[in-house]
């Protein structure tokens, strides 16, 4: 095995530009698709608990293909399908005017995807919350509105929290899939340097570094949150 | 705009059929293979000895912190610089695909290991059997009994993991769609079609799963664990 190291190469005029913007497209094309994920998957999950059958089952209807069909698939559903398929004016505005339409198109297509598995999460946290609690409120003459803001709502987002820290770093992993449809996020510029330089291992261990830094980063910072918002009393998962 | 051209689908069938097929051997190999490694894996975290645990939690906090789709061009670009020859994409991409399954895998082996309790480690020893016997006679078989439905589950995320793999050009079900969608302009139809195909293997198998769930949760297993002991 004979390679010749050049890590000066990745401070050279356009490829260190490559990463750095590789990973800024990274860390905003995942952080808008997790407020979507994160709006979109509370109300969805929300909806599957609510005390009426036909918002639920309306609310399985979303989860069950966003969770079923390859993101891969969904990502190629919304940029080559959907255009042809609305009304046509709309599909010339998606192709045609939509600015940046890879980087518009990887936030919607993450976070739609995200938001069925934050669904998911959010429904188990609201059932895991003892049917006590839901009767007592009842009883006491609460309305399903002030069940939900004061009862369900604090304490399951609060238990959540371990599991919804998975779904962020997932999204950040995720978001790597946006190179199928053209965007330049860190992955598809670590393969664009080693396409051009053949110096691949300097520029896959950059990226692979990279994304192990996001990862520890984003840990640490919502362990902090976690021990803030822990639930005295319960035994929750150590740190 | 909403002319569908079934033919385009109904013509290339054979083609998008092998590929399903490329899939669906791929999916099993990974899932065998992603098995045995992430068992092993999971009994090097929680080995006594702890250059082992060292080891396997350094491999899967890297496997798990990568993009599977960074790792498959790193194993593309790798593989052929230690091996001196390129093995083709499909072994390429099966290489880096199954490290990162065994990686997901042995985190949940390992949870199904650590819900066995302590207890039976110790009465295992204490009667005579050394220590891979006791995780292979004692441990594992309770282990597996309680992961079998998240491990299922995983494997539906692998199965559509797959996918990925169309990156690098190997012809499974997504990659011969994207020829085909290519080659014949008809993005919609093929695209569809992949979608629903994809959503009928998953939605059937997460229904296996929610069956073999019930079947194994311990409120309804009592009455057959009765018989067990008196029979």
């Amino acid at each position: 095995m004979r390679y010749n190291w050049n890590w000066s190469i990745l401070f050279e005029d356009p490829y260190l530009g490559w990463i750095l913007s590789g990973l800024g497209l990274t860390v905003l094309v995942s952080s808008l698709a997790w407020v979507i994920a994160l709006v979109l998957g509370s109300l969805v999950g929300i909806a599957r608990t609510v005390p009426v059958a036909w918002v639920r089952t309306l609310a399985g209807f979303y989860v069950e293909p966003f969770r079923n069909i390859p993101l891969l698939v969904q990502m190629f559903l919304w940029f080559f399908v959907l255009p042809e398929i609305v009304p046509e004016g709309m599909g010339r505005w998606l192709k045609r005017d939509l600015p940046y339409p890879e980087f518009w198109t990887t936030v919607i297509g993450l976070g739609f995807y995200t938001a069925a598995r934050v669904a998911d999460q959010v429904r188990a946290g609201i059932e895991s919350v003892p049917k006590g609690k839901t009767q007592a409120g009842l009883a006491s003459g609460l309305t399903w509105t002030q069940i939900y803001r004061f009862i369900l709502l604090p304490l399951s987002y609060r238990l959540m929290l371990p599991p919804l820290t998975s779904e962020f770093l997932i999204i950040y992993k995720n978001s790597s899939l946006g190179l199928t449809i053209g965007l330049l996020e860190l992955t598809a510029q670590a393969r664009q340097i080693e396409d051009y330089t053949f110096q691949g291992f300097e520029a896959y261990i950059t990226a692979s570094l990279l994304y192990a830094l996001i990862t520890i980063l984003l840990l640490v910072a919502t362990q902090g949150l976690e021990r803030q918002l822990r639930i005295p009393g319960l035994i929750q998962r150590g740190t | 705009m909403l002319n569908f051209d079934l033919q385009v689908i109904w013509q290339e069938l054979p083609f998008l059929g092998q590929g399903l097929l490329t899939t669906l051997l791929f999916a099993t190999l990974s899932i065998l293979v992603g098995l045995v490694l992430g068992t092993l894996l999971a009994l090097m975290r929680l080995s006594p000895f702890p250059p082992f645990f060292w080891l396997a939690t350094a491999y899967i906090n890297l496997f798990r912190s990568i993009p599977i789709l960074l790792g498959i061009f790193w194993f593309y670009f790798l593989v052929p610089f230690i091996i001196g020859r390129s093995l083709g994409n499909f072994a390429s991409a099966f290489i880096a695909f199954v490290q990162f399954e065994a990686a997901y895998y042995s985190e949940i082996i390992r949870a199904g290991i650590q819900s066995v309790p302590q207890g039976q480690i110790g009465a295992g020893l204490a009667s005579g059997l050394n220590y891979p016997q006791v995780m292979w006679l004692i441990v594992l078989p309770q282990a597996f009994r309680n992961m079998i439905p998240p491990l299922l589950t995983q494997s539906i995320v692998l199965f559509q993991d797959t996918s990925l793999i169309s990156v690098i050009n190997v012809r499974e079900f997504m990659g011969a769609s994207r020829i085909i969608a290519e080659k014949e302009g008809r993005p919609v139809e093929i695209y569809i079609f992949a979608a629903l195909i994809y959503l009928l293997v998953c939605l059937i198998s997460s229904q296996l799963v929610k069956f073999l769930e019930q079947r194994t949760d311990p409120k309804r297993r009592r009455s057959t664990e009765t018989v067990a002991v008196v029979g």
